[in-house]
């Protein structure tokens, strides 16, 4: 039981880190500033879920997976915000930016 | 164990190229952007140093509230920066500062390479007298009772540091309000985040503050936070930085040390020398002084980034 929970963990973190090796290669690639948030929200909210849905068998207590769970919430509301602002103001600031 | 080498490897020289983008970048934004990237790389190092309590406060403090003091004078220094740009130091002026810095650089390395090892230490001492202080994280014991005149003098600075930014007020606006820190225009997804944010914060601030006794964290990471969630309500336009006039803004203030500072004169009597605690109500006074400091911390840090008054009083 504790072999099957251990690959799966090593599965999901490793594709979560996929998710942000994508996200950084797509914002260092991309050719404008919306198209590289959207890279960026990519490794924020599924890569970090993915390493997060990972490490939840890990936890030694319920409470320190909802610690984790909760961690990836806030992240998602501080993310979406943020990439929210930019945005507006990249299109203030025209497109050339 | 060579993988966790290869780690600390990479992490130090992430830390050091760092340091040296942000010493080298030649513009402001860019050099703030890469400070607060390398206070979190610095987390990371302290978390590896297994030092969990120094992470949270550089964290917190090192790259996140430091990095927004700097991100603010950074706007304030627009109208100038092109003149700055271009005045550029003469060249020895230039070596001696160079000069200066790799000498303050060798010393520090050298006092660290030049330790003996093992290196001398009180850790097993702090140890042994924990449980005569009653909390069970030896940080704080060390930061509220072995080494409390410390702490004392630490939020004493900070409130210095206030009164230092507020001194740049012109006189017709002493007492009055900060500019707002709203922006320019409304943004419905800030607010949004100004509104759902705070409850959040504030029990994580607290929870830290108290679970600091006996686990990391401590007044300091929590009291940020808090700070943090005030100055995101008022970036939002939810509200707007309090006039400093005030009395209850200066009572909020001082609260913090003057609670400190009546414990500590007390103790003279009670426990027969400055800042000792009497038998028995270590872990209680250690407690009250961490909340009383929370709230004048975290005021005093949500004020620094307001800056000074820049409205005259409302009569």
């Amino acid at each position: 039981m504790s072999l099957i929970l251990d690959a799966f963990t090593v599965v999901a973190v490793s594709l979560g880190a996929v998710f942000f090796l994508a996200g950084a290669v797509g914002l260092l690639r991309f050719p404008d500033t919306l198209t590289r948030l959207h890279a960026l929200t990519k490794a924020d909210n599924v890569g970090l879920g993915l390493v997060v849905l990972g490490l939840l068998p890990q936890a030694e207590r319920p409470l320190a997976a909802v610690k984790l769970v909760v961690a990836w919430l806030l992240v998602q509301l501080a993310s979406g915000t943020v990439s929210q602002l930019i945005a507006r103001a990249a299109r203030r600031a025209g497109p050339s930016a | 164990m060579t993988f966790a080498l290869a780690v600390d490897c990479g992490l130090v020289v992430l830390v050091l190229g760092m340091a040296i983008w942000t010493i080298a970048a030649r513009t402001t934004f860019p050099a703030v952007a890469g400070f607060v990237a390398y206070g979190l790389l610095l987390t990371l190092v302290w978390m590896r140093l297994a030092a969990p309590d120094v992470a949270l406060t550089e964290a917190a403090i090192g790259g996140g509230l430091t990095g927004v003091l700097l991100l603010g004078a950074t706007s304030r220094l627009r109208a100038t920066a092109q003149s700055a740009a271009a005045e550029r130091p003469s060249a020895p002026f230039r070596l001696i500062v160079a000069g200066l810095c790799t000498l303050i650089s060798a010393a520090i390395a050298a006092v660290v390479l030049l330790l003996p090892d093992p290196a001398p230490t009180l850790a097993p001492e702090a140890g042994a007298k924990l449980s005569l202080t009653g909390v069970g994280n030896a940080v704080t014991a060390v930061l509220l009772a072995y080494r409390a005149l410390d702490t004392l003098l630490e939020s004493a600075v900070l409130l210095l540091a206030l009164v230092g930014v507020w001194s740049l007020a012109p006189d017709r606006f002493w007492g009055g309000a900060p500019r707002s820190l709203a922006l320019r225009y409304r943004d419905g997804s800030l607010s949004l985040l100004g509104q759902v944010l705070p409850p959040i914060g504030i029990v994580l601030g607290v929870y830290i503050v108290w679970v600091g006794a006996d686990a990391p964290g401590g007044k300091f990471q929590g009291a940020t936070i808090i700070a943090a969630m005030w100055v995101l309500t008022m970036m939002a336009g939810l509200q707007n930085p309090p006039e400093l006039g005030r009395a209850w803004v200066r009572l909020i203030l001082v609260a913090g040390a003057a609670f400190f500072l009546a414990a500590g004169i007390a103790g003279f009597w009670l426990a027969g020398a400055f800042l000792a605690y009497p038998p028995g109500f270590a872990k209680p006074l250690i407690v009250a002084i961490e909340a009383a400091l929370t709230l004048s911390v975290a005021a005093t840090l949500g004020l620094l980034v307001a800056g000074p008054s820049a409205r005259p009083v409302r009569t």
